[in-house]
């Protein structure tokens, strides 16, 4: 065989292309085997096998770690679809054990509670893609430029309150239509001033979006938020708690994955929200104090 | 002509974009309903979560309207499962029209993802050769175990069939819509269609 036939693995092409086969669908945070096969059933393009899921993480406080391997196992075991699982920041072991287990996306996540207070992981150092979350475009192109091949805005985990997704897909996405709109010579120092790399803001300028797929997450509850999030201009939903703490969660996530597709179609989207039973009942993240906030971890 | 590119869920708008390379933008319509259906040519299955799609198109009787007017389809990745008469050792949708037996996930999980050059049987780029070089990018993708009879090998990897057509039904396991040679997306117009 000529060393051109030769297949790469691990390619920003093969990366990225995962996130692009995910677009239009919905990620489901699971705690177990039979969630998983709920999340699958129902339409998951792939699901996030965790211990607990962002609201109980809240809720139980302590120091909150990636998920026993035995349990992301079983969870690997059950399902055909991608399974993606995640680290605290910063911690590439806890990386490189995901990695030789074979789980298929790292979600270097907030939601767990930050091993390195200043660095991310080196994530070109993996052939397991990464995705991470953001809370504005200079925050996505920093984590882009350390190698993440996709972004999810972070609005405020476990909450079940929209607000801060909704904050937060509306600064990237204003941040980006700015960039597009700004002469050449101006991009040095929006780049300086957004601490983006440089390179990276000049494509996102003549893209006209982000580099690599970004889907929406953090406080998603109902195929309302699923379809906001969609018109926004996200390319997919993460859901966490909002549908194994709601009162019905197989209806509620077939209505999500529904809504996610036919989020510019009002009158399915009045179909599929009945009869789907209590939604989390959720925090107004108004309440919650600055050092009870996740969002504003690892930035 | 007018190609429909089924939207449910997948990377449906990069097979947009190759098709806009070829035909006028005005001739590509997203496929969400049964009734974007009637009046198309040919229809694109894209990349995406074979499950998930598959799901979608029941829910919105969309497989019938396909069967009932026998299109010719192209699909890449999950768009070739969803072809599939066998899928193995699974008892998920598919519309059941393409006489090949796959395997999901057939090199393993995403970090056996990998790309190539494949040769494929369209003329090089300076008309000399009757083969060119592709650059085939595989995702998580399916191996095709065996072909029926009808179905012809376009290119395979190692022994494996990785585009295949029977009659007006053409499926590549990787995916053309992630490079920028428009040339597969070219044949599905030219000569299945």
């Amino acid at each position: 065989m000529e060393g051109e036939h030769m297949p790469e693995k691990g390619t920003d092409k093969v990366k990225r292309g995962l996130a692009q086969m995910l677009k239009g669908g919905v990620i489901m945070d699971v705690v177990n085997a039979e969630q998983a096969k709920i999340a699958e059933d129902a339409g998951a393009v792939a699901v996030m096998a965790l211990e607990r899921v962002p609201a109980d993480i809240r809720a139980a406080g302590g120091v909150a770690r990636m998920a026993d391997p035995k349990k992301i196992e079983e969870i690997m075991d059950a399902v055909t679809i991608p399974v993606m699982a995640k680290v605290r920041i910063g911690h590439f072991v806890e990386a490189q054990i995901l990695e030789a287990m074979g789980v298929d996306y790292i979600d270097e996540s907030e939601v767990l509670t930050p091993a390195d207070e200043h660095n991310h992981i080196d994530k070109k150092k993996f052939k397991v893609p990464f995705v991470c979350g953001a809370r504005s475009l200079g925050e996505a192109l920093r984590r882009i430029g350390e190698g993440a091949a996709m972004i999810r805005t972070k609005g405020e985990a476990g909450s079940g309150d929209v607000v801060e997704a909704v904050r937060h897909v509306r600064s990237v996405m204003g941040s980006i239509k700015k960039l597009v709109n700004m002469p050449e010579e101006e991009l040095m120092t929006e780049a300086k001033n957004m601490g983006a790399p440089y390179d990276l803001v000049k494509e996102t300028a003549k893209l006209g979006r982000l580099p690599v797929v970004n889907f929406a997450a953090g406080g998603i509850a109902t195929p309302a938020d699923a379809s906001l999030m969609m018109q926004l201009g996200s390319d997919g939903i993460f859901v966490g708690s909002g549908i194994f703490k709601s009162e019905n969660p197989a209806e509620r996530a077939k209505a999500i994955v529904e809504a996610t597709t036919h989020f510019d179609d009002p009158a399915i989207l009045a179909q599929i929200s009945k009869g789907i039973g209590k939604a989390m009942k959720g925090i107004d993240v108004k309440t919650l104090k600055e050092e009870e906030l996740l969002q504003t971890r690892g930035v | 002509m007018k190609i429909g590119v089924l939207g449910l869920q997948g990377d449906f708008l990069e097979h947009m974009k190759m098709l806009e390379l070829i035909i006028d933008k005005r001739d590509i319509t997203l496929v969400k309903q049964p009734s974007d259906i009637p009046g198309l040519d040919g229809l694109i299955i894209p990349g995406g979560e074979s499950t998930a799609i598959g799901n979608l198109m029941i829910k919105r009787g969309i497989d019938r309207e396909i069967i009932d007017r026998s299109l010719p389809i192209f699909g890449t990745c999950a768009g070739a499962i969803i072809l599939a008469k066998d899928i193995i050792g699974s008892d998920q949708f598919s519309l059941n029209l393409m006489d090949i037996q796959v395997e999901r996930n057939g090199y393993g999980r995403q970090r056996e993802s990998f790309e190539t050059d494949l040769e494929i049987p369209l003329p090089s780029p300076d008309g000399r050769k009757k083969l060119k070089k592709f650059r085939g990018v595989f995702i998580r993708a399916p191996i095709i175990k065996s072909t029926g009879e009808g179905v012809e090998i376009l290119s395979a990897l190692d022994s494996d069939p990785v585009l295949v057509r029977q009659k007006n039904l053409l499926a590549s396991t990787f995916h053309p819509e992630l490079t920028d040679d428009p040339d597969i997306h070219r044949f599905f117009l030219e000569k299945v269609v």
